[in-house]
């Protein structure tokens, strides 16, 4: 039942890129429109899956690849239609739906089957933890592509050559904004999401801190965001920098959330 | 229905109702010439009044605006109107009608109509897409209804030429890009400092230009203007028509690390501002974006400068380069609305060929046949015995009962063909009977 709902989640996902290319290319409001509803009726049907999914296995499902790629892109939609209130920032979108999209795609090759809950992961720990890690990261995907963004279109201004994306991106201003807010939002959730794995280490394993793989790179990632961090508060870094660095952080991200359970072995690896 | 009566009508046609359009605009005339045409409000009912009383002219409308004068009216015929509007206009202008003719444009029927429309949908503007011209025709047009000098074409003229406009705005981006230098520099400052709203802007050099500029980052929300000047007393001059406040010139360097945007144009014949010295300011700032606009030539500021992070320096070259790049955007916006404006004035003739008197009697007639041949068709699916005798004079009798309506009507709308209130009278009988379906949008 809960694959029902994923795939339709999937498919209005895919719609909602559609729509959001077409206003990339026509910057047409209507595209825009259907793309942000799109999406918002995507992430409704999307959590729908996961409750049903949750129901159906009787744990939160964030324990295998599928249901962690899953997740993943839930978290990302949601936090985006969250930061959306604030910043009506319409080209995001057209990051959010592909990204959505690939990442639930991605989640669909791995295998789907509710399989019984290995005992390690029985704890109320594990929603507390994957969820503010998974939303952390999410915060961090928005400030990569703020970050992208930034690049693209600093790069038209400083070059002078006008070209399409000029018009079509926001402000430098506002992209910086973005990525600096993500990053207050996404740093302390990602913090937390450390201390409450430490903690629930301590309950499972016996130890708060055995440097899996995981741990290790998680806490690379956090010292990567801690120093962009402090960068901007007391250097003023900001703008160009702030991005690259975004962008660097996000890619070590990556590797954290999709590397080490791909190539490396330690206890976070459950598939 | 005989042929010889066709063919009167058709003749008479000739002598229907004509549009003519005589105008100028910054196209055609020099400011000297536009500005005898700047006439305040009051007295363009003046002038409405005195275009009433030119012979041959039925409908009148005037339009005056800073960068073009428009006269439209129906008329009887349009070559000799065209001398006695000329004639006017000079009067106005204080010269002779073979003076103003040069600077002078005619326009006649669908020409007229599609030039009205461009007007008004600000595509013949000299700041292309600029939103104040609508609301200077509906001006214009609101007055002669109140002087009642529109009538039945004109009002549907300004009507249709509303609606155009408004497709214009809607569906196309046309005055969404910056074509001109200063705006294109002011655009640029949004795409980087986002809202002007707290924003610092200082003028180095009072010239004319960047005076401008200021302007329209003023319209934009800058907080606050800086003048600094090598000639003090014109730098406070400025600073007062723009609400600034002046610095002495040699106070520029220490005023820069407070300041976001930086315009700058005077007449020194180096670099006045260095890399060296940015690059200590930059710090001070912690970063805070800078945007210099050098409109000086030779150049004000080290272009060297562009290449420090977040500050940005575009000189009078790259601003033009700016400018050609959304001209490139905007042809394509440009073609749409040309579109739009053509399926306006098709719709417009189509309403105006309508209101001939030929084709009204002919649909008139063909409605009343239709109507005619459907009652007696079902009046013979009930008489299911009747004869072929009987069935005749059925079809006689309705006949004749159609051309006894008709035969009033008729006579009153060829009676009245070609004479002032004609129109009207074609008009009202197209919508007593119902003749255009479905009259379309507006």
């Amino acid at each position: 039942m809960n694959i029902i709902f994923f795939m339709a989640a999937l498919i209005i996902y895919l719609l909602g890129t559609a729509a959001s290319l077409a206003y990339l290319v026509s910057l047409r409001r209507l595209f825009a429109k259907l793309g942000k509803f799109t999406l918002t009726a995507g992430f409704a049907v999307h959590s729908a899956a996961l409750v049903v999914r949750y129901l159906e296995a009787g744990y939160t499902p964030i324990t295998n690849l599928h249901e962690s790629l899953s997740f993943f892109a839930w978290s990302i939609v949601g936090v985006y239609l969250v930061i959306n209130v604030k910043y009506q920032v319409e080209v995001l979108a057209a990051f959010v739906s592909p990204v959505a999209a690939v990442l639930i795609i991605l989640a669909s090759l791995f295998p789907k089957e509710i399989l019984p809950l290995a005992p390690v992961l029985e704890s109320y720990w594990l929603p507390i933890h994957v969820t503010l890690a998974f939303f952390g990261n999410a915060m961090f995907t928005l400030a990569f592509a703020a970050g992208v963004m930034y690049l693209i279109q600093e790069r038209q201004i400083k070059s002078k050559k006008i070209g399409a994306f000029y018009h079509r991106l926001p402000a430098l201003k506002i992209l910086d904004d973005l990525n600096y807010r993500c990053l207050t939002f996404g740093f302390p959730l990602l913090t937390l999401g450390i201390i409450s794995g430490s903690v629930w280490a301590e309950s499972a394993w016996g130890a708060y801190w055995s440097w899996d793989p995981k741990e290790t790179w998680s806490l690379i990632t956090w010292f990567l965001y801690a120093a962009l961090l402090h960068g901007r508060l007391t250097v003023g870094w900001r703008g160009r920098r702030a991005a690259i660095f975004a962008i660097v952080g996000f890619a070590v991200l990556v590797f954290t959330f999709l590397g080490v359970n791909l190539l490396l072995t330690g206890l976070h690896a459950y598939n | 229905m005989d042929h010889g009566y066709i063919s009167y009508s058709v003749f008479f046609i000739c002598l229907g109702m004509e549009i003519i359009l005589i105008g100028l605009s910054h196209k055609t005339a020099p400011v000297e010439i536009r500005e005898k045409f700047s006439i305040p409000g009051d007295q363009a009912e003046d002038i409405l009044g005195r275009l009433a009383g030119l012979p041959g002219g039925r409908e009148n409308m005037f339009l005056s605006t800073c960068n073009r004068m428009e006269v439209l009216s129906v008329v009887e015929d349009r070559e000799e109107s065209a001398g006695w509007i000329k004639n006017f206009l000079g009067g106005v202008a204080g010269m002779s009608g073979d003076e103003l003719t040069p600077y002078l444009y005619v326009r006649k029927g669908e020409e007229a109509v599609a030039h009205l429309f461009r007007v008004t949908a600000s595509l013949d503007s000299m700041v292309l897409g600029e939103p104040q011209i609508l609301g200077q025709v509906k001006e214009a047009y609101r007055q002669a209804v109140g002087n009642k000098a529109a009538g039945l074409v004109l009002n549907k003229l300004f009507h249709r030429s509303f609606f155009v406009a408004k497709r214009v705005r809607t569906e196309t981006k046309i005055a969404s890009q910056a074509v001109s230098v200063s705006f294109a520099a002011v655009e640029l400052a949004k795409k980087i400092m986002g809202s002007l709203n707290d924003k610092r802007a200082m003028l180095i050099g009072a010239g004319e230009m960047s005076e401008l500029a200021a302007r329209h980052f003023i319209s934009q929300g800058v907080r606050e203007i800086i003048v600094a000047n090598r000639t003090h007393s014109r730098a406070l001059e400025l600073a007062q028509s723009l609400r600034g406040k002046a610095i002495p010139f040699a106070d520029f360097p220490g005023m820069l690390k407070d300041v976001d945007i930086v315009l700058s144009s005077t007449g020194s014949a180096h670099y006045i501002i260095h890399k060296e010295h940015l690059t200590g300011i930059i710090r001070a700032r912690k970063n805070k974006p800078m945007f210099f606009i050098d409109i000086a030539v030779p150049r004000d500021v080290d272009p060297a400068i562009n290449e420090i992070e977040n500050v940005y320096v575009y000189d009078i070259d790259d601003l033009q380069g700016v400018v050609e790049s959304n001209k490139e955007e905007r042809r394509k916006e440009i073609q749409k609305a040309e579109e739009i404006v053509r399926q306006g004035v098709e719709a417009f003739q189509r309403w105006l060929s309508s209101l001939e008197v030929v084709p009204t009697i002919l649909d008139l007639r063909q409605r009343l046949e239709k109507i005619r041949q459907r009652e007696v068709e079902k009046t013979l699916t009930l008489m299911k015995n009747a004869s072929d005798e009987e069935r005749k004079t059925l079809d006689i009798l309705t006949q004749s009962i159609i051309n006894k309506i008709l035969h009033h009507p008729i006579s009153l709308l060829k009676h009245q063909e070609g004479k002032g209130e004609g129109k009207l009278y074609v008009d009202l009988t197209r919508k007593i009977f119902h003749l255009d379906n479905e009259e379309e949008d507006d």
